[in-house]
């Protein structure tokens, strides 16, 4: 394990589905996690939607990677943030959103629901404190 | 002859919809398919302009497409008709033309 953590953030711009960056966004997150790092997920833009609830791909013939999202936790992912501004834009709310819960496996600390919605402003204090940006 | 206008981006990523809904002369059909179908939805930003254009085009949005994007016919707005894949098929038949807003 390396001695020096990081702030590692994965910023997320696009929707699901129409193009792939979503999915290669997650993999790499996935990929990630393998690193002990300090890691955090962060939805802006077009990329809100693809937290969105009840997706169902069956029809369209594409692999559904929205139940991956929720075992994000698992990965030790704690820091999920989405914009506000983004969401009311598209008409949508925390509501819509699906829920990612976070335990601890040592001190079984629960959190049900790491999915966080933040004003502009902070998300942009946010990237200001990453050490590193993963954009998609 | 008529023309069906296809629009497969989001309205809030690129201005396909924008030069759809400029261009397409009155009583064309216009389909929003795959990230396109974020248009169709209720209460955004666009919705304004989409149901502007609600008055002079005939609107149609690819259930398979809302559904995969978790979004049921009830978001829709007013005056938007879902099709199925045997839909879009009929629209592009009784249409003369396909444009596809890229």
């Amino acid at each position: 394990m390396s001695e020096v953590v990081k702030k590692f953030m994965y910023l997320n711009r696009k929707a699901p589905y129409g193009t792939i960056y979503a999915w290669e966004a997650l993999e790499v997150v996935l990929i990630g996690a393998a690193f002990d790092q300090d890691v955090s997920v962060m939805f802006l833009d077009d990329g809100v939607y693809q937290l969105t609830k009840g997706q169902d791909t069956k029809a369209i013939g594409m692999k559904n990677f929205s139940p991956t999202f929720r075992t994000l936790g698992d990965y030790e992912v704690k820091k999920i943030y989405v914009d506000r501004a983004s969401l009311e834009a598209r008409g949508l709310t925390q509501e819509d959103l699906v829920e990612i819960a976070w335990e601890d496996f040592e001190t079984e600390e629960e959190i049900e629901n790491i999915v966080e919605v933040i004003d502009s402003a902070r998300v942009g204090e946010l990237m200001n404190e990453s050490d590193a940006i993963f954009s998609f | 002859m008529s023309i069906l206008h296809t629009v497969n981006k989001s309205p809030f990523e690129r201005n396909a919809l924008d030069s759809c809904l400029k261009f397409a002369t009155d009583g064309s059909a216009v389909l929003l398919f795959e990230d396109g179908v974020y248009a169709a939805l209720k209460g955004t930003a666009v919705e304004p302009h989409v149901s502007d254009a609600l008055g002079r085009l005939k609107v149609y949005v690819l259930g398979p497409d809302l559904q995969a994007r978790g979004f049921s016919a009830e978001r829709i707005i007013e005056g938007i008709s879902v099709v199925d894949y045997a839909g879009f098929v009929d629209l592009a038949a009784e249409n003369g033309k396909v444009q596809a807003w890229l």
